[in-house]
């Protein structure tokens, strides 16, 4: 039996369920008012509640260990370096030796599946 | 009872749990890596927004409600094997499998509308991205689902049930990568 099992024993699960589908109900509907703060706010805002809420109540990162959360920051700081290190350079159309060329990202859906979208995939790498 | 769990002294957690949380450190920077390189890409091609209209949200939805509900019948597993009913944990396990089920019948129909209408992952940008990202994403529910079903016909017959924990913890993390790949590909139009 794991040390913090009486710290969860009581808690009422089916009401943080409850309430996570509340904030679902939300993430759908705030975003159908077309206004890009709204949706930025009731979408990714809510998403990091939600998850906020399943890592603290359900996976009971309030009652873990200390070594849990190190290892854990440890994990956020590597995703945070990958993006830094790769960022300014997606950013960019083009570099010393690189351009990314029209198009490739343009491509209508294929329904005969032929080249077209092979041809937009040799655009990007755009010697 | 057999003791459930051993314990590194050193960190006072049980062995089995600190190897699920280093797993899941891992896949933290596999699907972080993946949801940092859509934020990328998505701030520098606006186009990617027309070419995520076409997926269809209430599907979406649906699946979120599936795996929060999931994630329900899992933590009620890991409560009913700490109170040491063992036959009790495996059904909520098994539940959790039914809802990781439908999940991915959900995600099979979606696909096959999708990519009869054209959109495969040569399409673009956005569909490149939107079948790496759930295809992997579904790998994960279906792994979820085949560790789970092992760990439940131990713990119907009160055996292990320390794993009971310990596979609810990886399928929490899938419904977290869920939670933030809904918004990424069925919102952010």
């Amino acid at each position: 039996m794991s040390a913090h099992a009486g710290a969860h024993h009581h808690t009422n699960y089916v009401k943080i369920w409850a309430i996570l589908l509340a904030l679902l109900v939300v993430s759908v509907v705030g975003p159908m008012a077309h206004i890009q703060v709204l949706t930025l706010v009731t979408a990714f805002g809510i998403a990091l509640v939600k998850a906020y809420i399943v890592a603290r109540k359900f996976m009971h990162l309030d009652v873990e260990k200390p070594i849990v959360h190190w290892i854990l920051a440890l994990a956020l700081v590597f995703m945070v370096l990958l993006y830094a290190g790769i960022a300014p350079d997606v950013g960019r159309d083009s570099g010393q030796r690189w351009k990314k060329t029209d198009g490739w990202h343009h491509l209508p859906p294929q329904s005969d599946h032929d080249g077209g979208a092979h041809k937009g995939a040799e655009g990007a790498t755009g010697h | 009872m057999k003791p459930i769990a051993t314990t590194r002294s050193s960190m006072g957690i049980a062995t089995g749990k600190l190897a699920v949380w280093w797993v899941l450190v891992s896949e933290i920077v596999i699907f972080g890596g993946l949801l940092a390189s859509y934020v990328m890409n998505r701030l520098a091609h606006v186009e990617w927004g027309d070419q995520a209209a076409h997926t269809n949200t209430w599907a979406g939805a649906f699946n979120t409600f599936v795996l929060l509900t999931s994630s329900l019948s899992a933590v009620l597993a890991h409560q009913a094997a700490e109170k040491g009913d063992g036959p009790k944990a495996a059904r909520f396990l098994y539940m959790t499998c039914l809802g990781g089920l439908v999940f991915l019948v959900v995600k099979g129909f979606e696909w096959a509308h999708e990519i009869q209408a054209g959109f495969v992952i040569q399409s673009g940008g956005f569909w490149g991205y939107y079948y790496t990202a759930a295809g992997l994403h579904g790998f994960h529910v279906l792994a979820g689902m085949a560790v789970m079903i092992w760990v439940a016909s131990s713990a119907k017959k009160n055996q292990d049930l320390h794993r009971v924990e310990n596979v609810g913890l990886y399928w929490h993390f899938v419904d977290i990568v869920w939670i933030f790949l809904f918004p990424l590909l069925y919102i952010a139009k």
